[in-house]
């Protein structure tokens, strides 16, 4: 049960920071996907006490925008970017060769929690087509050829 | 921090922008912007902070965002007094230490840099800044002008006269170029009224898409009833392929924030609002600084100008939502809610957020918005065509040499964008369409090179202008692929509301699932016809009312790629994996053994020296092999 009190306070500093007001909420889910990597459903419970909004409705902004996840990831998340100019680029082969390599599928996390596979909607780089981006850096022109040892590279950080 | 309430509190802070803006000495200015940064920037940003220091050289380094030229990113641009302004591209932390002795030795014999500026625009003043008092060092003469560049010969920039030239952190540096100059004579000396009237004469038409007169919009928002009244700034930019707000955003956010004040001014608004996609960090970063700074000098919030004119913004970040560019889903959004549009006969100029007059519009447009005002509308309305006023960002991506962003007259031929600014496709292969305005567009084949690039003729051409992302594309682009592409990008980001957009695109993305995977049936093409005309009719917003576009508009000019799929079992272009199979040409193959290396699956297989085989019931068809052979030994059929 301790988890639980240190997400509930978390959740009230948060809602403290941005205010009450319903209008918060997408800010505040934010925050905590930013604290915890993913929205915990004690977190999401806690937002609807705190916020006096149902619960129907916190899960409800929180299954909506693709930016939210319901489970944990991994310490890196991997994007690859379906944007067009990526698309007509090849990233597609970009994401096979990423499932192989990782062995999970798009939206799930490996085993040793280092990487969860995302597609993400255009990250804007469309002049350095194709882009994945890595736990916030932004891998340009990628080919096929250097996701094993990009993958390697981030492994080795820990 | 001294607050700006007169004309010479302005002029005072422009003074001191100017002096940032040009040191004297030398000043080194690094493109910063994200695609910068993605591609090695900050590594180029450090290296030379190291060497400045290094060397203990009394040089300015500053960051800045970007021109529009991304494909010769990084990019350093040196300036120094009464010389050109030098850019230099691609360049690496490795060059650093031979561009600083071209500095002090005043050569350019290592490194050559890509173009020279000699004069430059200040649109919102009609000045000109010279770097040169006309006289051009005998050894950079033949580096070109920027003006001799085909990328930038027939650009006009207004949306983005300021990127890629001022720090984006420094406020001073906006006002130095004119920036708040158009607020200060709009609060100072116009009406509400007229500053309507000169943004209805300018012709202005939203830049977000719908190319609505943005004049009259703010027109019908003053008029509504109501105390409060609120401006939003659309910076969701959610078009794949698409990234002209991103730049302003980044690289002039005060461009945006004078443009809202100027419009909150003529509406009667007291709050603004600007929402951001969450993709996008570091416009968040650029944005909320540049509020800060506009309130602390009193360009934001009470008595602005030392009027009783009162305005503020706020940002609100996005959560990833496609549907949210529509303006309903984003107020929906902003109040807190799931990004659901709701039905059009309710104005939100009228009942907008939190049911209150609302007027929306997005961040090229409110960028528009000072300099329509300094230079008047008359003066706007004059560049472009009739009933499209002005110019347009465009993201110039996909097959095509010169990548980047592109800001042009309105009613450009589109050849001219294809083949001049663009400089035409790589790998000498043949041009085949343009796609335009996002998954609510549609692709313009070769044969249409001679359109004018404006809101009319785009949307009779079956595309629309959309936002701006213009994608090229050649022979090794699958048009079939495409559409199933947008169609199932449109799927995942419907917002389930209404049937026709939820289950009809979803049954359309099905059959064109089928066609890409040789499942088509004669007949096919008809019912997507059919299908698209009730998803047409019937969805609630313009998501779903201009979701079957990209579908519409590939069978209307490319139908034999269509046939191609569904009678002979075949991808033309080379695509779609259960349509296609790799081949090794045993001719060209001389068994140099790289694709055996590289295919992840080991099928195939050869002597040394020898031509190699491909194992058909191992390939998974990821075109490795194709990329890494150095002989085009292996072909895709």
């Amino acid at each position: 049960m301790k988890k639980a009190t240190t997400i509930e306070a978390k959740v009230k500093e948060i809602v403290k920071k941005h205010g009450r007001d319903k209008s918060s909420l997408i800010a505040v889910l934010q925050d905590i996907q930013e604290e915890y990597n993913y929205l915990p459903k004690e977190a999401l419970l806690a937002v609807g006490e705190q916020m006096e909004v149902p619960s129907s409705r916190v899960y409800e902004v929180a299954t909506f925008y693709n930016t939210f996840s319901l489970n944990p990831r991994g310490r890196y998340l991997v994007e690859v970017c379906a944007g067009t100019a990526c698309h007509v680029q090849g990233s597609f082969n970009l994401m096979d060769r990423l499932k192989r390599d990782l062995e999970i599928e798009c939206g799930e996390t490996t085993k040793d929690n280092m990487f969860t596979l995302e597609e993400v909607r255009c990250l804007g780089c469309c002049s350095l087509a194709p882009v994945v981006r890595i736990g916030g850096n932004i891998h340009p022109y990628l080919t096929q050829d250097e996701i094993p040892r990009i993958l390697r590279n981030y492994r080795k950080q820990g | 921090m001294k607050k700006i309430s007169a004309l010479d509190d302005l002029k005072k802070a422009g003074d001191k922008g100017w002096k940032s803006l040009f040191p004297g000495g030398v000043k080194i200015l690094v493109g910063m912007a994200t695609s910068g940064i993605a591609s090695g920037a900050g590594e180029v940003y450090a290296a030379l902070a190291a060497e400045i220091k290094k060397r203990k050289l009394p040089y300015v380094l500053a960051k800045t965002g970007s021109m529009g030229m991304d494909c010769i990113e990084p990019l350093v641009d040196i300036i120094e007094k009464d010389k050109p302004r030098l850019s230099y591209g691609k360049m690496t932390a490795g060059k650093v230490p031979d561009l600083i002795d071209q500095i002090i030795k005043g050569t350019i014999d290592k490194i050559k840099p890509v173009y020279r500026i000699d004069e430059e625009n200040l649109i919102a003043t009609r000045d000109k800044n010279h770097y040169t008092k006309g006289n051009v060092p005998e050894y950079l003469k033949e580096i070109p002008g920027i003006n001799e560049v085909p990328f930038y010969k027939k650009q006009i920039k207004i949306a983005t006269r300021n990127c890629g030239i001022i720090d984006p952190e420094n406020m001073e540096e906006y006002i130095a170029r004119g920036g708040y100059l158009a607020l200060q004579k709009v609060l100072t000396s116009m009406t509400p009224e007229s500053v309507i009237e000169d943004v209805i004469k300018s012709g202005l038409r939203g830049r977000g898409g719908g190319g609505f007169p943005a004049g009259v919009k703010w027109q019908s928002c003053r008029s509504a009833h109501g105390d409060i009244k609120y401006v939003i700034c659309n910076g969701d930019e959610g078009d794949p392929g698409a990234y002209m707000d991103r730049s302003v955003m980044e690289g002039d956010p005060h461009s945006v924030i004078e443009g809202m004040i100027i419009g909150a001014y003529a509406i009667g608004a007291q709050e603004g609002y600007i929402y951001v996609r969450n993709e996008y960090p570091l416009a968040v970063t650029n944005l909320t600084k540049a509020i800060s700074d506009a309130r602390s000098r009193g360009l934001l919030g009470k008595n602005i100008f030392g009027t009783s004119f009162s305005f503020d913004i706020k940002i609100s970040k996005g959560a990833g939502a496609f549907v949210c560019g529509e303006s309903t889903a984003l107020m929906a959004s902003l109040e807190g809610k799931a990004g659901e549009p709701r039905a059009k006969y309710i104005h939100t100029v009228e009942h907008g957020l939190w049911d209150r007059p609302s007027n929306l519009n997005n961040v090229e447009t409110w960028a528009n918005v000072p300099v329509v005002i300094s230079r008047g509308g008359k003066w706007f309305s004059e560049i472009g065509v009739p009933h499209s006023t002005g110019t347009k960002v465009f993201s110039l991506v996909g097959k095509i040499n010169n990548i980047g962003l592109v800001e042009v007259p309105m009613g450009i031929p589109l050849k001219d964008i294809i083949y001049d600014i663009g400089g035409g496709i790589p790998g000498g292969r043949k041009f085949k369409a343009v796609q335009t305005g996002g998954p609510s567009g549609g692709c313009i084949p070769a044969k249409m090179m001679d359109l004018s690039v404006d809101f009319d003729a785009l949307r009779e051409a079956g595309s629309m202008m959309g936002s701006g992302g213009m994608i090229v594309m050649d022979e090794k682009t699958c048009m079939v692929d495409l559409a199933r592409y947008f169609i199932e990008f449109l799927v995942s980001e419907s917002c389930g509301k209404c049937t026709p957009c939820r289950e009809g695109v979803r049954r359309m993305n099905d059959i064109l699932h089928d066609i890409c995977a040789g499942r088509g049936r004669e007949g096919d093409v008809e019912i997507l016809e059919s299908m698209a005309k009730g998803i047409v009719d019937g969805s609630l917003c313009a998501l779903g009312g201009s979701a079957p576009n990209p579908v519409l508009s590939t069978i209307k000019y490319f139908r034999e790629e269509y046939d191609a799929h569904i009678k002979d079992k075949k991808c033309p272009a080379g695509v779609c994996r259960a349509l296609i199979r790799y081949e090794i040409t045993a001719k060209k193959c001389t068994g140099c053994g790289v694709c055996a290396k590289k295919c992840p699956t080991g099928c195939i297989s050869g002597e040394k020296k020898k031509a190699h085989k491909i194992n058909r019931k191992k390939c998974i068809k990821c075109g490795i092999c194709m990329e890494s052979c150095k002989f085009d030994a292996i072909t895709v059929e």
